[in-house]
């Protein structure tokens, strides 16, 4: 056996209450094992304790961690081994790829610089020697154009690129095995494809074993052989990947297969975990959309640029969207789909105006938003709202949640007064699904899920007719997507509210779009019916991007 | 949606969570340095309120002791031997004959008698001694605490208020306007903060608010480049753009809903200026650019003593020293404690 954890358990000191040492318990006595030459996957949701769990096997925590249990390499203990000897471990024969590559790459060395040194240092290569290898390796990792990769910076190579560097840096000493600590995950899905097949590949060629963490299940049924699945710092099913996605026995994890929205199928409402684990089925049917609903938005050849300085009185026109067009039905829902650069989000916020569109119209109920004076839109901006991507950042932190939502009604003199108004916010509290104690509280008494819903009761303060959602559920675990997912689609019934609706997710994007725009490079590249798109995608690019999306374990067929 | 809108709220008392003030305070009170420290600038503040309301120290410039008293605890200062002149031995000389004078001593005399004369009974040591006129030292330096603290006060308040309002407007607006505030900032940054502060003074002349105002113009550029960049920081963030899309103004999204997010970085920047501008009027005053000669403080008190030092009068610095010494470091303490207990993210792990 490569590596055995035995009930490993890991807490995090706190600061004093009353005196007395608060710890977190973050991994409850987890146990497993790795073969040689196999791709275990650890997956769970944020706050799981799978990140935790990897960490603590090189004891890459911080210093406020305490570990118990038993970390088995070769049958040697590494929880009590000396610093120095698994300083010497570390890279050598356990490597670690992380996260995000943009801040894992030192900015100020260059390629070359980097790969070399844990060359020399652990295998005393000389620096002609080294400069070879590293070569060998960037062409191992599938880099074009090598050479001249090796004097790069960090800043010039684009995110895939940046990930394939650190790949093979883990690589430069042959370990025997690879952490990957959610590899993909700040990736576009074309550059996540190809990642995960580097790393499949590179698993099979060189016969190492890979412990693969990730919270999305359909990148873990492509890649492992076994998967373990975690929920608050306990394993709660262990087995090989056919079994795991064929049969989960686990509650759980059969909730965890059933909330996700599915490309294969679409159903009128999501699973919700805890609705699964209670045995609960869905709620009500879909309202069927009426096709003959009044248009509430239509934009035309919309246009948005920025300026870059360029030498010393240079410009140059950078355009970030371009000849945009779309007709929006009242209570209908328009996907916008795209990788990082597309475009998208600055055309979500041009609609609002928050950026200020070069060219083009916004029709919204016979005028033209963008040629409103500052009164007219100050109006304008109530029947037009938006949910920003991350609700962390979205609600200020200095505000409780009533003043949240009171401040928007103050402002455009909606209800008689505070009271009227108090009364108002606590019915949305109670739409969105909170109950009314959360009024006084602060935003980070909430977790991310709940203050999404916040944030969309915030934009409802106004009786919105178009929300703009702006990567709204791209943040949230699986299972509160999906209780955020069905709460957005019930207020679209009970409403009758447009949506437009940036995703980099086409999985989402399906379950709740009529229509999809697809952004390439600030460009519509197709535009159609949902269903069209998934079925029969026109362009090149958008097969591409259909191609690239993970769809978990298939049995070889 | 109206019609959702009017259902009857469950009626539910309203429980508002611990702020963050609050919780600021729960962590400030846990750390016992700045609780102590706390106490100690309170308790020279209680003392500067009563000062300045004259409970204490009001008669300072009474000349109550002897010149240069020592203090008590060292004892009175042996009487010095005072020979007396040798008497003359020839004949008595009427001088009557050659003083004009001399007719109106007696008229003199009698309108003299008039008037009632006190001989005040000047008292050999004083807690802290005297200074080279007799004032007592403690007073002294108890009206000096009152004049320099307020001053640092007063003055860090100005150029709090200057740098948060300039810089609130670089960072948020940029542009133009971030442009001209830079160049202001540039030119006050490019000259020698000394010079500076010669400048402003040669121009306004002495007294108190004199100083409040010329360290508040010249003091207020740190804070400013400070706030701008929070500003900068802050302007993008979601948080800011929501309110902005709920139509939320330029000034409601300036002052309450980015300045509350960056209040602590002010108000901990703001205790670092008070103890630098009261160091600040110190060297004014001790350099006779600071507050009039009628007013006291620790920096006049400084500048007497640099001439009683020669002599062996050691205790106008000991005591201006002394309380200087106390107050900045208790002040600055506070401070620290007070950018933790503000900050939490800054503290390392425990």
């Amino acid at each position: 056996m490569l590596l055995s954890i035995q009930d490993l358990r890991v807490a995090f000191r706190m600061s004093k209450v009353d005196g007395v040492l608060q710890r977190a318990e973050a991994v409850k006595g987890v146990s497993f094992d790795i073969a040689e030459n196999r791709t275990v996957a650890l997956v769970g949701e944020s706050g799981s304790g799978k990140s935790v769990t990897a960490m603590s096997i090189l004891n890459l925590l911080p210093d406020n961690a305490e570990r118990s249990g038993k970390i088995l390499w070769h049958g040697k203990d590494l929880m009590h081994m000396p610093m120095a000897e698994l300083q010497q471990l570390r890279g050598r024969e356990i490597a670690c790829v992380f996260q995000d590559p943009m801040t894992s790459l030192n900015p100020v060395f260059s390629v070359g610089d980097q790969l070399v040194e844990p060359l020399i240092k652990h295998l005393g290569l000389g620096n002609r020697a080294a400069l070879e290898r590293a070569e060998q390796l960037l062409v191992e990792v599938g880099m074009p154009e090598p050479k001249r990769r090796l004097a790069a910076y960090p800043h010039e190579l684009s995110g895939g690129q940046q990930q394939r560097v650190m790949i093979s840096m883990a690589l430069a000493c042959e370990p025997k095995l690879l952490i990957a600590d959610e590899p993909t995950t700040a990736l576009d899905v074309t550059i996540q494809r190809q990642i995960l097949e580097l790393i499949a590949e590179l698993q099979r060629k060189r016969r190492m074993s890979v412990l693969f963490i990730s919270h999305d299940l359909g990148v873990v049924g492509e890649i492992a052989n076994e998967v373990l699945v975690m929920r608050h710092g306990v394993l709660r099913e262990q087995g090989s990947v056919a079994d795991i996605f064929a049969a989960p026995k686990d509650a759980y994890t059969q909730a965890l297969l059933a909330c996700r929205p599915s490309l294969a199928h679409n159903p009128a409402r999501l699973m919700v975990i805890d609705d699964h684990i209670a045995g609960k089925s869905m709620r009500g049917p879909a309202v069927a959309k009426d096709a003959q609903a009044p248009v509430v938005l239509e934009v035309r050849s919309l246009a948005k640029s920025f300026w870059l300085k360029r030498g010393l009185f240079g410009r140059r026109e950078f355009k970030a969207v371009q000849g945009v067009n779309f007709r929006l039905r009242r209570g209908h829902t328009l996907g916008v789909v795209g990788e990082s650069g597309s475009g998208k989000t600055t055309m979500g916020l041009t609609l609002l105006r928050l950026h200020e569109p070069t060219h083009g119209e916004v029709i919204f109920d016979g005028q033209d938003l963008l040629r409103l004076s500052a009164a007219e839109r100050q109006v304008m901006r109530r029947r037009i709202q938006i949910v920003f991507q991350n609700p962390y950042a979205s609600l200020n932190p200095r505000f409780t949640i009533g003043q949240t939502l009171i401040e928007p009604m103050a402002i455009h003199q909606i209800g008689a007064s505070t009271k009227d108004r108090e009364q108002r916010a606590r019915t949305l509290l109670e739409k969105v699904g909170l109950d009314g104690s959360a009024f006084g509280k602060y935003p980070h008494e909430f977790s991310g899920g709940q203050r999404q819903r916040i944030a969309i009761a915030r934009a409802l303060t106004l009786d919105p007719e178009v929300l703009v959602l702006d990567e709204a559920v791209s943040a949230l675990d699986v299972s509160v997507q999906a209780q955020v997912l069905n709460l957005l689609r019930d207020l679209q019934d009970e409403l009758g509210l447009a949506y437009v609706f940036i995703s980099h997710d086409l999985a989402v994007v399906r379950f709740i779009s009529d229509e999809v725009l697809v952004m390439k490079d600030g460009v519509v590249v197709e535009q159609a019916a949902t269903e069209q798109i998934l079925a029969a995608p026109r362009e090149e690019y958008t097969q591409r991007l259909l191609a690239a999306i993970p769809r978990g374990y298939r049995a070889a067929a | 949606m109206s019609a959702v809108i009017n259902a009857p709220a469950a009626v539910i008392a309203v429980e508002r969570s611990e702020g963050v003030w609050h919780a600021s305070w729960r962590r400030f009170r846990s750390d016992r340095v700045g609780l102590v420290c706390a106490v100690i600038v309170i308790a020279f503040l209680l003392l500067i309120i009563v000062a300045a309301l004259g409970g204490v120290a009001g008669n300072w410039q009474q000349e109550v002791g002897v010149a240069n008293a020592p203090p008590t605890f060292l004892g009175p200062r042996a009487a010095e031997a005072t020979g007396t002149i040798e008497v003359p031995k020839g004949p008595n000389v009427d001088l009557s004959a050659v003083d004009p004078l001399a007719p109106r001593y007696k008229e003199w005399d009698e309108r003299a008698a008039k008037f009632k004369t006190e001989e005040i009974v000047k008292a050999e040591t004083l807690p802290m001694g005297a200074d080279r006129l007799g004032r007592d030292v403690l007073s002294k330096a108890i009206k000096g605490t009152q004049i320099s603290v307020f001053v640092g006060v007063m003055a860090a308040l100005v150029a709090t208020g200057i740098g948060t309002l300039l810089g609130a407007f670089a960072g948020f607006f940029g542009g133009k306007v971030g442009d001209f505030l830079e160049w202001l900032y540039n030119v006050f940054e490019a000259i020698p903060g000394i010079l500076l502060i010669f400048a402003f003074a040669a121009v306004f002349g002495r007294g108190i608010s004199t100083v409040v105002l010329i360290l508040g113009l010249t003091g207020w550029t740190g804070l400013y480049r400070q706030v701008r960049a929070e500003f900068m920081k802050h302007r993008s963030r979601e948080y800011v753009r929501a309110a902005e899309a709920i139509g939320a103004s330029v000034w409601s999204r300036i002052f309450s809903h980015i300045l509350p997010n960056v209040s602590h970085v002010i108000l901990v920047r703001m205790s670092l200026l008070v103890v630098g501008f009261i160091k600040a009027e110190v060297i004014l005053s001790y350099l006779g650019l600071g507050v009039g000669v009628d007013d006291v403080s620790w920096g006049t008190m400084l500048a007497e003593a640099q001439s009683e030092l020669i002599l062996g009068y050691w205790w106008q610095l000991a005591a201006a020293t002394l309380f200087m010494a106390v107050f900045v470091t208790a002040f600055s303490l506070m401070a620290d404690a007070l950018r933790d207990a503000l900050d939490p993210k800054l503290r390392g792990l425990e």
